[in-house]
C-alpha cells in the first residue's frame, strides 16, 4: 500500500470511542477487596438460601487455588483482585409498574445508547432486561412470557422463585473449577439473567438484555442461565456498551446454555465496551465463559457475536454436543483497532452420534491490535459419524496489526468428518479504488467492503440487531464519521 | 470549454515513465476512440483521469470542464461526474450489486449537498438501466461481480455508468473478451446514453467496437503519446495496415 493509504487507514481506525461518559446512579458500592466474608456479604445481600452461599463459597475456595491463565496471546499487567470492589447496587430499587417509574438518568443512558425501552417495548416487540451494575432494574414484557410459560427474569428473582431450576442446572454446563475467571465468577457472581422455555414453547419474541458497567472500579461478574426444554426455540440478545474509564475494568461473565431434546436456542451477542485509548489504556478486559450443552438428542444450539470492543478478549463460546444428532455452531466477527487484543474463537466437542457442528470466524484487525483465533474441534470415541466444517478468515487493515489462527483437531472415531478453511488477506486497494471510482469517499469504502466481508456471520442476526452491529462496525473503523 | 482537456501529460509508476507528453481535447457531445499497440499508455491513461494514486504525474495537466482533475480525490472526480468503465472489474463479496449503487447514487449526492435518493425511484431506475444493458434482473442481488461471466462484467459497468449518467465516460477496453451479442448489447447501452451534453473516451484495441460505437475522432497512441489523429476512417486503416506503418511514419 502507498504512504498515504497507510496513513488514511491509520487516522480512521485511531478513533475515539462513541459512548464514553459515566451516569451518577448514586450507587451502593462495596469497598476493594475479596475474602470469604465478601462472598458471604453478596449472598446475605441477595437473600440468598444456604445451598447458594454454600455453592459461592466452594467455588471461592476453589479459586484461591488456581491460577489466572496465561496461554492466550494477551499481553496485560497483573490484575490486582483485591483492589476491585465485589458489590455494586444502585440505591433505587423500587418495584416498577412502568417505564414511567423508571430513574430518568437510567433512561437518559438507554436514550444516549440509542436503546429506548419504550421504543423497543412499541416497535421491536423486544423484551429487555437492563442491567446496569450489578442488580436488575427494569424487565418487560414479563407478562406476555408469563402466558406461554416463560420464564425471563433476572438471576436473583430466579434464585427466589424457581430455585429448583437453578439448584438442577447452574454449572452443570461450566463446573465450578473449569477455569480461573468461572471459579471467581460463581463465587462473586452479582446478577444476570435466568431464562426457562417450557417444553413445546416457541418463545414469542426475541429477549435481549443490555448490560452495561456503570460504577468506578467496579468488577462485573454476570451470571446467565438458559434452559430450553424439549421441543423449544428461544433467540436471547445480548448487547454491551461502557462509558469511557481511566482505569481498566474486569468483567468475568458465566454464562450457561442448556438445549433438551430437539430445543434449540440462538445466542447472539454484540459487544462493545470501552476498549481504551489509542494505547489501550482504560480498556475494559473481558474474560468470558460460555458454554452451551446440546443434552438433548438433535438439539441446536448456535452463537453469533460482533465483537468489536474491550481492551482485552478472552473468550471461546462452545458446545458440547452429547445428544445424537445434536448441532454448534459458530459465528464471529471480531474487530480489533488500535491497541486492542482479542483471542477468541470456539470448543465443538463431539460425544454424541452423527452431531455436527460449524465455525465460520471473521477476524479483522487494525491499527497495532491483535486478533487471534483460537479453536478445538474434538471427536471422542463415542462420537461416530461426527461433521465439523470451520472456516476462519482474517483481514488486515495497514500492516501494524496481526491476525493469528490456532486451530486444533482431536478426532478419536475414524468416521469423523472434519474440513477445515482458512485464510488471510489484506483489504485491496483496488477495491477500494473501485468504490472510490462509484462516488464512494475512503472511509465508506472500507465500512462497505468490511461489512460485506462479515455479512455471513451478520446474516445470522436477528434484523434489528443486524442493524446495530453494521453501524457498530462502520463506527469502529471509521473514526467520527458514522 | 472541453469537456476534457489534457495538456502535455507525463506520468509514470515506479520511476518508469509511461506517458510522455499526451495532449488530447473532447468536446461535450463528441466520442473519442484511443487506440495502440499493447503497453502504449491506454490503460495508464484511464487510470489517472479517473485519479488511481499508483500513477506519479510529473508534468502537465488534465482539465476537465476547465477544472484541474489532479486536484479532486477519486470521489471527488466521480461525483464531478467522471466515469471509468474498468478493465477488469474487482469483486466486492458480501457487498451487493444493490447495496453499492445504492450507495454510490447516494454519496454522489451527499457531495453534491442533496438528499438520499427515495428507495421507489431508486428501484425504478435500476429496472429501467438493466433493461438498457439486458442485465439478468438476478444479478442485482448477487455480490459486486462475484460469480459474474467476462461479459456479465462488463454490461455491469455499462449498467453502473446508466445508473449514474456521468458527464464524461472512459471506457478502457470494455469490449475485451466479448463475444459480438455481448458486444452489440454494451454498444447498444453506450448509443443510448450518448448525447450533447456529454462524452465518451473509448479505448479499444480492436476496431471491431468502432462498428457498434461510432467515434467523431480516432487517436492512435503510442509510447506515452498521441502520434495520429483522425475520423472514423483511420480505424479502419489500423485494422487493415495494423500499427506498425503508423510508427515507422512517427520515428521517421
Amino acid at each position: 500500500m502507498p504512504e498515504n493509504q497507510d496513513q488514511l487507514l491509520h487516522d480512521i481506525t485511531n478513533r475515539e470511542y462513541e459512548h464514553g461518559w459515566s451516569v451518577d446512579l448514586d450507587a451502593e458500592t462495596l469497598e476493594p477487596g475479596l475474602t470469604e466474608e465478601t462472598v458471604r456479604f453478596i449472598s446475605a445481600k441477595k437473600n440468598e438460601p444456604s445451598w447458594l452461599l454454600e455453592w459461592r463459597l466452594k467455588a471461592f475456595r476453589q479459586w484461591q487455588q488456581m491460577a489466572e491463565p496465561h496461554w492466550g496471546l494477551l499481553h496485560y499487567p497483573p490484575i490486582n483482585y483485591q483492589s476491585l470492589s465485589y458489590y455494586s447496587a444502585p440505591k433505587k430499587k423500587p418495584e416498577l409498574s412502568s417505564l414511567d417509574e423508571v430513574d430518568p438518568e437510567l433512561l437518559k443512558t438507554f436514550n444516549r445508547l440509542g436503546i429506548s425501552l419504550q421504543e423497543q417495548k412499541m416497535l421491536a416487540g423486544v423484551a429487555v432486561d437492563a442491567v446496569i451494575d450489578s442488580v436488575s432494574v427494569k424487565t418487560t414484557f414479563k407478562e406476555k412470557l408469563a402466558e406461554k410459560g416463560v420464564i425471563f427474569c433476572s438471576f436473583s428473582e430466579a434464585v427466589q422463585e424457581h430455585p429448583d431450576l437453578v439448584k438442577a442446572y447452574l454449572g452443570s454446563v461450566v463446573p465450578i473449577k473449569d477455569n480461573f475467571f468461572a471459579a471467581l465468577n460463581s463465587a462473586v457472581f452479582s446478577d444476570g439473567s435466568f431464562v426457562y422455555i417450557p417444553a413445546g414453547v416457541r418463545c414469542p419474541m426475541e429477549l435481549s438484555t443490555y448490560f452495561r458497567i456503570n460504577a468506578m472500579n467496579t468488577g462485573q461478574f454476570e451470571r446467565t442461565l438458559i434452559i430450553a426444554d424439549d421441543d423449544s426455540y428461544v433467540s436471547y440478545l445480548e448487547g454491551c456498551t461502557a462509558p469511557m474509564r481511566d482505569e481498566n475494568q474486569l468483567h468475568a461473565a458465566v454464562v450457561e446454555l442448556v438445549a433438551l431434546n430437539r430445543a434449540h436456542i440462538k445466542y447472539s451477542t454484540v459487544q462493545n465496551w470501552y476498549p481504551g485509548d489509542k494505547n489501550g489504556k482504560g480498556g475494559i478486559y473481558n474474560f468470558v465463559t460460555k458454554r452451551g450443552n446440546c443434552l438433548g438428542d438433535n438439539s441446536l444450539i448456535s452463537w453469533t457475536q460482533v465483537e468489536t470492543g474491550s481492551s482485552i478478549t478472552w473468550k471461546y463460546p462452545s458446545v458440547l454436543l452429547k445428544g445424537d444428532g445434536s448441532k454448534g455452531e459458530f459465528f464471529s466477527v471480531a474487530v480489533t483497532a488500535n491497541a486492542q487484543q482479542a483471542d477468541t474463537g470456539t470448543k465443538m466437542v463431539h460425544l454424541g452420534k452423527n452431531t455436527s457442528s460449524t465455525i465460520i470466524s471473521k477476524g479483522i484487525s487494525a491499527g497495532n491490535s491483535n486478533n487471534s483465533y483460537r479453536g478445538l474441534v474434538k471427536m471422542a470415541p463415542s462420537a461416530t459419524g461426527a461433521r465439523n466444517f470451520s472456516q476462519c478468515d482474517s483481514l488486515l487493515l495497514g500492516s501494524t496489526c496481526g491476525a493469528h489462527t490456532f486451530p486444533s483437531i482431536e478426532v478419536d472415531n475414524a468416521t469423523g468428518k472434519v474440513e477445515h478453511e482458512a485464510t488471510t488477506s489484506k483489504i485491496a486497494e483496488d477495491q477500494i479504488f473501485y468504490l472510490n471510482q462509484r462516488g464512494i469517499p475512503t472511509e465508506k469504502a472500507v465500512a462497505l467492503i468490511v461489512n460485506g466481508y462479515c455479512r455471513e456471520v451478520l446474516d445470522q442476526l436477528p434484523m434489528e440487531f443486524a442493524v446495530e452491529a453494521r453501524k457498530l462496525l462502520e463506527i469502529s473503523l471509521e473514526g467520527s464519521v458514522g | 470549454m472541453y469537456m476534457l482537456e489534457i495538456r502535455n501529460l507525463h506520468a509514470s509508476i515506479d520511476g518508469k515513465p509511461i506517458l510522455k507528453g499526451l495532449n488530447l481535447s473532447v468536446k461535450a457531445g463528441e466520442v473519442h476512440a484511443i487506440m495502440g499497440p499493447n503497453g502504449s499508455g491506454k490503460s495508464t491513461l484511464a487510470s489517472i483521469i479517473a485519479g488511481n494514486e499508483a500513477y506519479e504525474i510529473t508534468e502537465g495537466d488534465v482539465l476537465f470542464q476547465g477544472i484541474s482533475l489532479l486536484d479532486l480525490q477519486p470521489h471527488e472526480r466521480a461525483a464531478a461526474g467522471v466515469f471509468l468503465a474498468f478493465q477488469y472489474p474487482v469483486e466486492i463479496p458480501g457487498v451487493s450489486m444493490m447495496n453499492f449503487m445504492k450507495s454510490a447514487i447516494n454519496e454522489i449526492r451527499a457531495q453534491k449537498g442533496q438528499e438520499p435518493i427515495e428507495a421507489s425511484a431508486f428501484l425504478k431506475l435500476v429496472r429501467e438501466k438493466q433493461a438498457l444493458v439486458e442485465l439478468d434482473a438476478k444479478l442485482a442481488n448477487r455480490s459486486v461481480n462475484q460469480g459474474f461471466s467476462g461479459g456479465e462484467k462488463k454490461r455491469n459497468e455499462v449498467f453502473q455508468m446508466a445508473m449514474l449518467d456521468p458527464k464524461l465516460a472512459v471506457l478502457d477496453e470494455t469490449d475485451s473478451g466479448l463475444d459480438i451479442d455481448a458486444l452489440r448489447i454494451v454498444a447498444q447501452g453506450v448509443n443510448a446514453l450518448r448525447n450533447s451534453q456529454n462524452s465518451f473516451l473509448v479505448i479499444t484495441h480492436y476496431q471491431r467496437l468502432l462498428d457498434y460505437i461510432v467515434p467523431d475522432v480516432v487517436h492512435v497512441l503510442a509510447n506515452g503519446k498521441i502520434i495520429k489523429t483522425g475520423s472514423k476512417d483511420l480505424a479502419l486503416e489500423l485494422e487493415a495496415k495494423g500499427y506498425d506503418w503508423i510508427l515507422e511514419t512517427d520515428q521517421a
